[in-house]
């Protein structure tokens, strides 16, 4: 607690922690050992292996002030109706800089065994499961995380149970001032051979080099069968931080999709675990970065069982000084046979100054698997420019197709169909604002 | 329609065309043959337009203009093709989306009408049938994952959305079995007419039973030194390029 309290001397834990305490006093025991993790370890430094390309420097110098109360800064739904899949019908949670915002939320025609609320209003039981799969995690943004977070997303499909439409997890930080750091936490379980579609945005209204650091834990049960979107585009100058968890049953299938467009510097921790034998696990992710802009999407996916599959596509679209980090670790443990794990990362630098970092990590111990990995980064294709032009299509032409084919051929993976197609246009459109394509 | 008069190209320092001439007619096919090395694929690209190859003297005239002026995709409008030896794969492009944009600047260059999604869908399938490619093709990647033959029978599907004036097919028969040599060369043929070329490049004169030439070109260390009619192709299945290239010397 000292290191806190030594670098933000405005900052009051004890405070903090008694207005915590009145949302549930049962959650303390996961918030004390997390704040005390978190002023042992402190913010990692490039010292750190698995930081060593990501510098959160400019983090520690922020002023620390988690939103432990809503901000108080209005925010009604005309400012919503434009934002991203506001008009895919889907049920929508909305959180204000970590705060449930019951006014902006639609929540409706869900079947009766399916629970779709924020995590404060449902708490009650589950204080004892929070951490169960980010617990052996010694990250010091979870640390933080579990010291300090205010709400989330409350996601329970029963078993053989349907998610009727998808459910729209909408975070939005209003990032009025340096240092606002929005702690989220969503607890989801899909029960046995249930489905559904979960899509997350992270948005920012405002400048302010605000902070969110979020949680998610997520046990898919035997047989499921979940999509899970994640569309990052927070301000340029935002902080984005986030640690994913997810267990896998027996035949259970899953694939998430991160696009992540906006921050200054974002981070994804995936983590996942193939428990059970049969899985079928989809890692699938685009970042496209300008001006100084960093995303780090970090892996560990476990295959703690035979027969089961990992795919993992990372495509990045580098401009400008931008940096992409790409760190993509397979655990094969002893006992999972026929594993088929493929991992491939492709970074376009369309500027001299930009940078990818691309490390994969396969650590095996079974003898009867087939792991692949393949990283590449370079410039856009001449040969291929050539052979479009060959066919009459001008260089500005050519390049905008090869580079929104780049993109697509992660977007395209995207199975539900709305979603992919407005992910589509929006990525088609940033290329044409944002990257040179003459 | 061609013209090449003493055309000299190559790569950096290293000479590789040294003096070609060549001259094409509408209606006519020639076939060039030779050993591997001799230039067959640095001609192609230099007609083209890849980057990478100077030409260090002689020209090109296309319809009496200067071709090697002309940036690629002008040349491509103007009715000049290339069917690739090497296809380039094309992840995450869309065959359709690639195929009617490739049309359309071609149509709209011509002044002619520009395809909309249902007119061209219906032009592309006809000709997607006779080269035995199923409806799938059109929603794959250009390209990407494709085995030889796709790949080569997509090149000559281009070729017939196109409709060049000159198409120039890049040893399009390497990699192919002969039931794919068929229909790849039946799809030449079937777009042979008064007003086109074509220029068949190729390492076999197996190729050439299918593709009938007006004439055939030997072309060793970068100078065409025998030229003459199908039945040179036939000389050289059964006697090799050796005695050509002593009496050359």
């Amino acid at each position: 607690m000292s290191q806190v309290a030594t670098t933000n001397p405005a900052f009051e834990p004890v405070e903090a922690f008694n207005k915590l305490e009145q949302n549930g006093a049962a959650l303390m025991p996961l918030r004390k050992a997390g704040l005390a993790r978190f002023s042992e370890s402190n913010y990692p430094t490039l010292r750190d292996e698995d930081w060593r390309f990501t510098n959160v420097k400019p983090i520690a110098e922020l002023p620390f002030r988690p939103t432990i109360d809503p901000l108080d800064r209005e925010l009604g739904q005309e400012q919503l109706g434009n934002l991203i899949f506001g008009q895919l019908g889907t049920d929508r949670l909305v959180f204000v800089d970590g705060h449930f915002s019951a006014a902006l939320s639609q929540i409706d025609d869900q079947p009766s065994g399916v629970t779709v609320t924020h995590l404060a209003s449902g708490l009650a039981g589950l204080e004892r499961e929070l951490g169960g799969l980010s617990g052996g995690d010694d990250d010091p943004f979870v640390a933080l995380n579990d010291a300090f977070f205010t709400d989330g997303a409350l996601i329970q499909i029963g078993d053989a149970q349907r998610l009727a439409k998808p459910v729209h997890l909408l975070f939005v930080t209003t990032a009025g001032g340096d240092g606002e750091a929005t702690h989220i936490r969503n607890w989801i379980v899909a029960g046995a051979n249930s489905q559904g579609t979960i899509i997350e945005s992270h948005l920012s209204l405002g400048q302010a080099a605000s902070v969110t650091n979020v949680v998610t834990e997520l046990r898919i049960g035997d047989g499921a069968d979940i999509e899970h979107i994640k569309f990052q585009d927070q301000s340029n100058s935002a902080f984005h931080l986030a640690s994913l968890y997810s267990e896998l049953g027996r035949a259970a299938q899953y694939a998430f999709h991160s696009i992540a467009l906006g921050a200054r510097l974002s981070r994804n921790n995936l983590r996942m675990r193939m428990a059970q034998p049969g899985t079928e696990c989809v890692l699938n992710g685009l970042y496209m970065l300008s001006g100084q802009q960093l995303a780090d999407h970090h892996m560990i996916v476990e295959h703690a069982a035979p027969h089961c599959d990992s795919h993992e596509y990372f495509n990045g679209i580098l401009d400008d000084r931008s940096r992409g980090v790409f760190h993509g670790r397979i655990l094969v443990q002893p006992g999972a046979q026929k594993t088929d794990a493929k991992q491939t990362n492709k970074n376009l630098l369309l500027s001299d100054d930009a940078t990818a970092n691309t490390k994969p990590q396969l650590e095996i111990y079974a003898d009867d698997v087939k792991c692949t990995h393949g990283a590449t980064i370079g410039e856009m294709d001449d040969d291929a420019i050539f052979y479009l032009r060959a066919r009459g299509l001008d260089t500005p032409t050519a390049r905008r197709m090869l580079l929104h084919g780049f993109a697509g051929e992660i977007v395209e993976r995207i199975r539900h169909d709305a979603v992919r197609e407005e992910l589509n246009a929006l990525v088609l459109g940033r290329l044409e604002t944002v990257h040179k394509l003459d | 329609m061609l013209q090449i008069k003493n055309l000299q190209a190559g790569i950096e320092d290293k000479p590789i065309l040294k003096g070609i001439n060549l001259t094409v007619n509408a209606g006519e096919v020639h076939a060039i043959m030779g050993p591997n090395g001799s230039g067959k694929s640095t001609l192609a690209s230099v007609l083209a337009g890849r980057d990478g190859f100077d030409v260090t003297g002689g020209e090109a005239l296309y319809n009496d203009n200067d071709l090697l002026d002309l940036a690629t995709e002008e040349r491509a409008r103007e009715g000049v093709f290339l069917a690739f030896q090497y296809p380039v794969e094309i992840p995450g492009v869309n065959s359709a989306y690639f195929l009617r944009s490739a049309v359309n600047a071609i149509r709209k260059h011509r002044g002619e009408e520009e395809f909309d999604a249902m007119n061209f869908l219906k032009a592309v399938k006809v000709k997607m049938k006779e080269l035995g490619l199923g409806e799938d093709f059109l929603k794959r990647p250009v390209n990407a994952g494709f085995s030889g033959g796709e790949k080569k029978r997509n090149e000559i599907l281009q070729m017939t959305m196109l409709d060049p004036r000159l198409a120039i097919l890049d040893e399009t028969d390497s990699g192919l079995d002969i039931d794919a040599l068929r229909i790849v060369a039946d799809g030449v043929n079937r777009l042979r007419s008064d007003d086109n070329a074509q220029v068949v490049i190729t390492h076999y004169q197996r190729l050439l039973d299918y593709i009938v030439p007006d004439f055939v070109h030997v072309l060793y260390d970068g100078c065409i030194i025998k030229s003459g009619d199908k039945s040179l192709a036939l000389e050289l299945e059964e006697k090799g390029y050796d005695w050509l290239i002593k009496e050359a010397a």
